[in-house]
């Protein structure tokens, strides 16, 4: 069973070997795709640092309507009209604080994607060092264990001892 | 007994109560951070008259349903017999937020399906429901006499919903 899978796993990878050309093609192509997947429209960006400071906020923040997106990658028409309302801002000279404020103040905390620390996502952004706090000691507990049980039994009662 | 029989029983339950308390819950729901606050102060023409501006200030003194819609909205068409029946009978006043439509479409629109609003204004770029945080139609806020937003709800509006979260708001305001 498991020498099927590793000779089918041979031949997949002889027949990926002799259409490499094909197959780089193939990831080029993908790559290139994925690029379009960013649904930015063209802005009049005045230089360099301008486009990297705007796609940046666009990174940032959530397309509501969509969700699981950001503004920069949501075809969605809010996120369009989101975008040009972040360049608006831009060209007016507020700070990225500034409208971040202005998208919280209307659509809440979840807008951004890197949500603030406060009481409500206490849990959000430390729960899982609890977690991984909570594993560390039980893992020292149980090592620790382990190693006065593996020590010389020097008592004859282990064996009613309750397991 | 030894209690670290307990623990995966303990774990168990945690994580029981976690899913449990999720269910029933709508993931794409996003509490509104107007609720508490007055409603953004705007000024916006009619959709009958577009000379004719109603704004946050005209509105004040009755509370009110603000309800988001655009004729090219399915849903909107969904609420739009519910919200007509309550209106109708006077449960509450509607005012409609006729959000990134046409005026000709949003027109035909109500003349084929009625117009149970008291009062409509337009917002035909979407600009203005930037400012309300709207997302997607329809949405309804519930705005109290004093131009507080008391509640906001999304998606379309169903009679139990009405009865269940709405009319208790408004009720004896």
């Amino acid at each position: 069973m498991r020498n099927g899978f590793r000779i089918t796993f041979r031949r997949l990878w002889a027949s990926v070997s002799i259409c490499r050309p094909a197959a780089m093609a193939l990831v080029a192509a993908l790559m290139v795709t994925s690029m379009q997947a960013y649904a930015i429209d063209p802005m009049p960006f005045t230089d360099r640092a301008e486009e990297v400071r705007f796609q940046g906020l666009l990174r940032e923040l959530r397309c509501l309507q969509c969700q699981n997106q950001t503004l920069a990658e949501s075809d969605a028409d809010i996120a369009r009209q989101l975008r040009n309302e972040v360049f608006r801002m831009i060209r007016e000279g507020q700070t990225n604080d500034q409208i971040k404020d202005f998208m919280t103040a209307r659509y809440g905390d979840f807008v951004l994607y890197n949500p603030p620390v406060k009481m409500g996502t206490w849990l959000l952004w430390f729960g899982p060092f609890v977690i991984l706090a909570g594993g560390a000691l039980a893992l020292a507990v149980h090592l620790r264990k382990r190693r006065v049980d593996a020590a010389p039994v020097t008592s004859t009662a282990r064996d009613e001892e309750d397991w | 007994m030894n209690m670290r029989a307990f623990i995966p029983l303990a774990v168990f339950a945690l994580i029981g109560f976690l899913l449990y308390s999720g269910i029933g819950k709508d993931p794409s729901y996003v509490p509104s951070p107007l609720v508490g606050k007055p409603i953004p102060s705007f000024s916006a023409p009619a959709l009958y008259e577009p000379t004719r501006i109603v704004s946050s200030q005209s509105l004040l003194g009755t509370p009110y349903l603000l309800n988001v819609f655009g004729s090219w909205c399915p849903s909107c068409r969904d609420e739009h017999p519910v919200l007509t029946d309550y209106a109708r009978r006077g449960k509450f006043k509607l005012v409609g937020f006729n959000w990134k439509d046409e005026t000709v479409d949003a027109k035909r629109w109500l003349q084929q399906f009625g117009d149970p609003y008291a009062e409509i204004f337009t917002d035909l770029d979407g600009r203005l429901g930037l400012d309300f945080g709207v997302y997607g139609a329809p949405e309804t806020f519930v705005i109290g006499a004093d131009g507080m937003v008391l509640h906001k709800h999304v998606g379309p509006l169903d009679a139990e919903t009405i009865e269940r979260e709405i009319l208790p708001l408004i009720a004896g305001k």
